[in-house]
């Protein structure tokens, strides 16, 4: 029962200590990698929020996530030009501010959440999974006929964004900020899920007419659901941006969709550090399988097809057992 | 004569030819227990469904302490008093027996839309889902896992569910059902005295139930009401004896 926190407190260490030693043996492409997991770690907790916990496979969270990417690209592309964004009615200019981006990235990315979950929670089962990715299609699609922003080739940012009182260019520097942000989401979802609201969620998941019968809208508890969930995923977003200095339609794409679903799935769907183990076993063997042969997706299908038939609860599952309930 | 509490008037449900619910009208008082009988595919759990709003009704008008609540989402009817219990249990099986109760607490509390508070740790909602377990007898087993109750434990808990909303109706589609000798007598005597805090629309097998407890009872065949009466007064109608009792003297 003390398992899965004592399994938590040890992969976040891990996700630590990880790029301290690269830092110590002098190996900044490792911490570029353990960067890369902690964002890709964040939007799959935040498609945990609507999957795991509410039950809601979305398979266009991609939206979010490239919502997110251009939030960055955008606001960068405009400060580095020198050129406003608008100025009728008022003036808007771009900004190199990361909490400015970031406010920005969240905010457009939950108002476009609240949107395609208004239309979309009306259908569940596969339904639900086709929209989802129809919105994903939309918006990628959009993003490649989309002139002003590169297109299909994308937005090159010169120079990362900063943040007060960091040096983001250094990359164990860039690295703290996103593991802070990582770990500061993980301590909020913990207390959604054990909060009313996550009750009455995780309830609405197991049997909608009981939420209902007990005078709870389960729409309603849904929509927020998705809304927070793609918020957060929004942020990630950004934060990828500012890693790669570099935007395009890929962020939108079905198959980063896709690539969140199998964080979570390898790392045990509703498992809260579930995003987490499943995005650093996805980039160990992105960097060590995909160094050997250009086919190693053939190898993750074989390893989530394992998951998927021997192992439930995914890797957190396998090493702390079946999930308890909190009370 | 007092205000009756759930009004129904002219209730009409078809599934294509046949007539699950025709022309049905009836109602519950304060204090009373009344029963509704009938044989199998009778069309109670269609009325039932009716009432809680979970089936639309293709004619005619529900009431409830007043308010005409056809139109109304489930939901909603259950925030104006409505508890339902279901004649197949629905209840949110992964969790704990504690954490369903705790959730019809909150349902009927309201303050669903906090985020951050642990909803465990809230004391106010752990008393009232602690009493409601108390009263049905399933206290000892707050912490066990629902999946890994017993099919009678279920039943218990759905009725303690619908104890933390406070309803000022219970609506209760077969409660007995599957309980045994021993836990249908326990159930009675709970019901007994339930009534004097919710009347009790109680849809019920168990003819000895529903004869020693039911103040009125209306019989259901093919979809229409029969007869609205005392248990004496259902005893003695020929046309119930012919429908529906006379069946199980010959059986
Ligand atoms: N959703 C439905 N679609 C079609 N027929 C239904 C549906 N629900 C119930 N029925 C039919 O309506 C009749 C009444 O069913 P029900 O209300 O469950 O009876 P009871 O609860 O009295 O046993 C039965 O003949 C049943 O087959
Ligand atoms: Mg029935």
């Amino acid at each position: 029962m003390k398992r899965e926190p004592l399994l938590n407190a040890a992969i976040l260490l891990g996700l630590l200590l990880v790029p301290l030693w690269a830092l110590w043996a002098d190996a900044p492409f490792t911490i570029t990698l353990a960067t890369k997991v902690a964002i890709l770690a964040l939007a799959g907790v935040g498609l945990n929020i609507a999957l795991g916990l509410g039950g809601l496979v979305s398979l266009g969270h991609a939206t979010f996530f490239g919502i997110g990417g251009y939030a960055m690209g955008i606001l960068a592309s405009h400060a580095q030009s020198f050129v406003p964004l608008t100025e009728v009615p008022f003036l808007i200019e771009g900004t190199k501010s990361m909490p400015v981006i970031w406010l920005v990235a969240v905010v457009f990315s939950a108002l476009a959440a609240l949107a395609i979950g208004a239309l979309s929670l009306r259908t569940s089962g596969v339904y639900f999974i086709m929209i989802t990715l129809a919105f994903g299609q939309m918006f990628y699609y959009f993003a490649i006929s989309w002139p002003a922003y590169g297109g299909e080739d994308g937005l090159s940012i010169y120079v990362r964004n900063g943040f007060p009182g960091l040096n983001t260019l250094d990359p164990i520097q860039f690295f703290a900020i996103c593991y802070a942000i990582l770990a500061l989401v993980l301590f909020l979802a913990a207390r959604l899920a054990a909060s009313p609201f996550g009750l009455a969620l995780g309830a609405a998941r197991q049997n909608d007419e009981r939420v209902q019968t007990v005078g709870m809208d389960s729409f309603r508890l849904r929509l927020v659901a998705f809304t927070i969930s793609g918020a957060v995923t929004g942020l990630a977003g950004a934060l990828f941006a500012d890693l790669n200095r570099f935007v395009s339609p890929t962020m939108f794409s079905w198959q980063m969709s896709g690539e969140f679903i199998i964080f979570i799935i390898l790392g045990g769907i509703g498992r809260l550090y579930g995003p987490v183990v499943g995005a650093a076993l996805f980039i160990i063997l992105e960097h060590f399988l995909g160094g050997l042969s250009d086919y190693w997706h053939i190898y993750l299908g074989a390893i989530l097809l394992a998951v998927v038939l021997f192992a439930r609860g995914g890797l957190i599952g396998a090493l702390a057992g079946r999930e308890v309930a909190h009370d | 004569m007092t205000e009756p509490l759930l009004r129904i008037e002219g209730l009409r449900k078809a599934f294509g030819a046949l007539v699950a619910c025709n022309d049905v009208s009836l109602d519950l008082r304060p204090g009373e227990i009344h029963a509704l009988i009938g044989p199998n595919g009778a069309g109670k759990s269609t009325l039932i469904k009716q009432i809680a709003g979970n089936m639309a009704p293709d004619a005619g008008r529900i009431h409830l302490a007043g308010r005409d609540v056809t139109g109304l989402s489930t939901a909603a009817r259950a925030r104006l008093g409505l508890g339902r219990t279901f004649q197949i249990s629905s209840l949110a099986m992964e969790y704990t027996v504690l954490q369903n109760v705790m959730l019809g607490a909150l349902g009927h509390r309201g303050g669903v839309m906090r985020f951050l508070s642990p909803v465990m740790k809230d004391k106010a909602l752990l008393q009232t889902a602690r009493a409601a377990l108390e009263r049905v007898g399933l206290a000892e087993a707050a912490r066990r896992r629902t999946a890994d109750l017993s099919h009678g434990q279920r039943r218990q808990l759905e009725v303690a569910v619908a104890l933390t909303l406070s309803p000022r109706v219970f609506l209760m589609d077969e409660p007995m059902a599957g309980l045994g000798a021993e836990g249908s007598a326990r159930l009675t005597g709970f019901l007994d005295q339930l009534r004097q805090e919710a009347p009790i629309l109680l849809v019920e097998h168990d003819m000895d139930a529903v004869f020693a407890l039911a103040d009125r009872i209306s019989v259901l065949v093919y979809g229409a009401v029969i007869a609205t009466g005392t248990a004496d007064e259902i005893r003695a109608d020929p046309a119930v004896r012919e429908a529906y009792l006379g069946e199980e003297d010959a059986a």
